[in-house]
């Protein structure tokens, strides 16, 4: 469910379809920078009503759903 | 009482930086410059000061407004980069331009115009001030690192001047946030040269951490605009123009949505500019008074963020 919504976010980030985006995706395949990251964490923000910071840990999308759901419970 | 904006004026310095001669300086591109925050190229001082540029654009200002220094009731200057700790830039420029007012400067870095115009509105309602002369002035590019490409690309040189009447009718209105701290922008003072002082010392350039600056910048607009709205009663419909602080067009396209006002109402300019601070607002403002671009009660919405941290929003009517 986290692991959609995310991908879903980045897809429509990268104009991409959200069939191409994999959890084992890295950030750099997709060409996110850092500002990217900071648009999508902003939205998982208000999408999932947490505080969110990402870190330069997370390099792929499992990264970020793991951490998305560690606080999400 | 209240106030209008009777005149406008803005300087820039003639030497233009492109992002191909940043990469002769650095090591970036024209394409990850563009990408990254939406700039083409800068103004970058040679011989002008800061006092230079201010007074420039405050002689334009006046001429614009058919004002005359000498009526002139208070002068505030918002600048981060005045050529002197003391005297400050207001009273350098007061001199320039001759006028006889008090003059004083505030420091609200980027938000500078929309703190200095909230200051003269004070001055306005207790009849303290009739006239008043706000500039903006900033030479950026002697705060740089310009060996550190993440951050000598983003800010420009100029300065942006209005005049301001007391009048009973128009509209004015803001909200003004200050989150002080030093851990997300910073930029030192000279740490002197006292043979007691043991503290190591500063690094003496600007630091910025981009990421949380852009987050304070799009938290800030869309927080300040609704609250600014829920002070007024007014809605995203009211508004005809919207001038942004021009720090990076990402953050503005990011931003724009979610206050929900039309991205046609936005006047950007940052590709020619840069960041030049507590100017960059201003100067979207003349040029596009002088390009015909407002009309007399046009509602204006600033919205600005930077340093401190601080952040404000404003409503004024043309």
């Amino acid at each position: 469910m986290v692991f959609e919504k995310i991908a879903e976010m980045i897809a429509d980030k990268v104009d991409m379809d959200v069939s191409e985006i994999k959890p084992e995706t890295t950030l750099e395949d997709l060409g996110i920078d850092s500002l990217d990251v900071t648009e999508i964490a902003m939205d998982i923000e208000s999408e999932f009503d947490i505080e969110f910071e990402a870190d330069a840990s997370m390099t792929t999308v499992a990264d970020i759903v793991a951490a998305v759901e560690k606080k999400v419970g | 009482m209240n106030f209008k904006i009777i005149g406008t004026g803005s300087y820039v310095p003639d030497n233009v930086v492109t992002n191909d001669d940043m990469a002769k300086i650095v090591e970036t591109s024209d394409e990850w410059i563009t990408k990254r925050v939406g700039i083409k190229e800068r103004h970058i001082s040679v011989t002008d000061t800061t006092l230079d540029m201010g007074a420039n654009a405050a002689f334009e200002a006046l001429k614009d407004a058919g004002t005359d220094p000498k009526e002139l009731d208070l002068i505030i200057t918002a600048t981060i980069s005045s050529d002197t700790a003391c005297p400050s830039l207001a009273c350098l420029i007061q001199n320039r331009i001759e006028a006889q007012c008090m003059a004083f400067d505030i420091s609200a870095a980027c938000a500078g115009f929309l703190f200095a115009l909230e200051t003269a509105a004070g001055y306005i309602a207790r009849g303290r001030a009739k006239k008043v002369l706000v500039v903006c002035a900033d030479r950026m590019s002697k705060l740089l690192d310009w060996s550190d490409r993440s951050t000598c690309v983003i800010f420009g040189d100029g300065a942006a001047a209005v005049v301001l009447e007391a009048t009973e009718g128009g509209f004015y209105d803001s909200v003004i946030h200050t989150k002080g701290g030093n851990d997300v922008i910073n930029i030192p003072a000279r740490d002197g040269c006292s043979p007691f002082y043991k503290n190591e010392p500063q690094h003496p350039y600007l630091f910025m951490n981009g990421q949380a600056t852009f987050k304070f910048a799009v938290n800030s607009i869309i927080h300040d605009v609704n609250e600014l709205f829920e002070k007024t009663g007014f809605t995203k419909d009211d508004i005809d123009v919207v001038v942004p602080h021009q720090a990076n067009k990402r953050i503005i396209d990011f931003a724009q949505p979610k206050t929900g006002i039309a991205r046609e109402k936005w006047y950007v300019n940052i590709e020619r500019f840069g960041n030049v601070s507590g100017a960059s607002i201003p100067i979207a403002l003349n040029e596009m008074n002088k390009k015909g671009l407002l009309k007399r009660g046009d509602k204006i919405l600033f919205t600005a963020f930077g340093g401190g941290l601080s952040s404000a929003s404003t409503i004024i009517e043309w």
